[in-house]
């Protein structure tokens, strides 16, 4: 539904209609509460929305009457065993014997991405590292142990020590704790057993047969913050999206630019152009008929993560990312410190939508053409989506 | 038998509880959480995580005494024992 947004903000969850031309926006639920993510379960038309609450943790919320009422669905928990490998708090004790990493019971952080598979299934990325599956349309949710078990960070500490090392690093996004977190499911859409996650920070991983196993899909990306700059892991995928009607076409930004593939993340190139400013940057929207056209909304620098020179601007790829397209036409282009976080860019037909940190919700009907401010003094803005 | 108070923050996510006496049979800290949760299914989980530790933000006091153990929740509940559940204010 493309004359829908659905708009999860620090203070609640807006829904933002369009009727006789005009979008209008209203508070539907949760209100005070901080709202990381919403969507519609395209398969049975529930909200889920995933609650930040500062006091009482995380919790999932879903809504079966279109956004009138919300009760808490089932709740999401770590099974006992669960932990992750990370660096160690600092000790008091002077004699203790210095350690790379320690592990830690795994608690649930944060909520922080919901996707939706077959009729029934759904996904829910987590901080710390966690990827929650449900086939009972929400009922129940299990941990994917494969993935929580992987080489990469350690191994299968449920039933020993691991290898002792994790390649899986950090997101400030942790509540105050150093844990990695899942912020991108990737659905394809022809294949029930074939799914990504993205991982700050770690990178990007594959299943081919429904979440038995896992494979690093890194080749081609690299970094500029670790030793080796084309290390197999340790990469800070922001957002990762594909074509639904290519899905061979993934398109990512990521902390060191805008990435592509086009053979379902098999080899990864890097398509930015920081020269002129379309490098840094949080969402990136993929259009689901033409893998080639991507949407992104570039910031300056992973330093000082503002606009570039105080203007807004969205730029956007129809051929793979060789060439960009700044779209200014109806932005704020002066004083404008709008920051748009990695769940806020959105596209669904013609219709493009992103909310920023300062409140503001954009819209294009022309494809990032041209711009309308349909909501100006928004709590910030943490996720739209149209539906 | 302790006599539970609770923050309106909560009772707001739990408004069957509003207007209840709320008299649980208890020996320690944990015991209340696990009689909340019968009373109100989905009330341990605000109030802990789910290895039953209280949670960072949020505060028991039995009596005027704020309890010693956040992990394990053995402090001792007496028979006229009043149990308060609040957020943890950090000021600001």
């Amino acid at each position: 539904m493309s004359g829908r947004i659905l708009v999860g903000t620090r203070k609640g969850t807006f829904l933002v209609e369009r009727s006789n031309r005009r979008w209008t926006s209203k508070l539907a639920g949760h209100s005070g509460v901080g709202v990381n993510f919403v969507a519609r379960d395209p398969n049975d038309g529930t909200l889920w929305a995933a609650l930040g609450h500062g006091h009482w943790g995380a919790k999932l919320s879903r809504s079966t009457d279109d956004g009138v009422t919300w009760n808490d669905a089932p709740q999401i928990r770590y099974p006992e065993g669960a932990q992750y490998l990370a660096p160690p708090e600092p000790t008091e004790d002077q004699n203790a014997e210095p350690r790379a990493v320690t592990s830690r019971d795994a608690t649930l952080l944060k909520l922080w991405v919901i996707a939706f598979g077959q009729p029934g299934r759904i996904y829910v990325g987590t901080i710390p590292g966690g990827l929650f599956v449900s086939d009972d349309s929400g009922e129940s949710f299990d941990l994917n142990r494969p993935l929580w078990n992987h080489e990469s960070r350690g191994g299968d500490l449920f039933s020993g020590e691991g290898t002792g090392e994790t390649h899986w690093f950090g997101t400030p996004a942790a509540e105050g704790e150093f844990a990695p977190g899942i912020h991108s499911v990737v659905v394809d859409p022809s294949d029930r057993d074939h799914f990504y996650v993205a991982v700050s920070s770690a990178g990007v991983l594959e299943t081919t047969d429904g979440g038995k196993t896992w494979r690093g899909r890194n080749e081609g990306m690299t970094n500029d913050y670790l030793p080796d700059p084309n290390a197999e892991w340790g990469h800070d995928p922001h957002l990762v999206e594909l074509c639904a009607a290519q899905p061979n076409h993934l398109w990512q930004q990521n902390h060191c630019g805008v990435f592509k593939s086009s053979d379902s993340a098999r080899t990864w190139k890097k398509v930015s152009k920081p020269d002129v400013g379309i490098h840094f940057g949080f969402p990136i929207a993929v259009d689901p008929e033409d893998g080639d056209t991507a949407w992104v909304v570039p910031g300056k620098s992973d330093a000082e993560r503002i606009t570039v020179d105080g203007t807004l601007f969205v730029a956007r790829s129809e051929d793979g990312g060789e060439t960009w397209t700044p779209l200014r036409n109806g932005l704020p282009q002066d004083n404008a410190y709008d920051v748009v976080y990695r769940h806020a860019l959105s596209v669904s037909g013609d219709h493009v939508a992103f909310g920023s940190t300062t409140g503001n919700l954009y819209v294009s009907e022309n494809r990032g053409d041209s711009w309308h401010c349909v909501a100006n003094n928004l709590p910030p803005i943490y996720s739209v989506r149209f539906g | 038998m302790a006599t539970v108070e609770l923050t309106r923050h909560l009772l707001r996510f739990f408004p069957g509880l509003e207007g209840k006496a709320l008299i649980v049979e208890a020996r320690t800290v944990a015991e209340v959480i696990a009689e909340m949760e019968k009373l109100a299914p989905g009330f341990a989980f605000y109030v802990c995580d789910e290895r039953g530790r209280l949670r960072q933000h949020v505060n028991i006091f039995v009596g005027d005494q704020r309890v010693a153990d956040r992990r394990g929740l053995t402090d001792r509940i007496e028979p006229d024992s009043c149990v308060f559940i609040l957020q943890a204010l950090s000021g600001g």
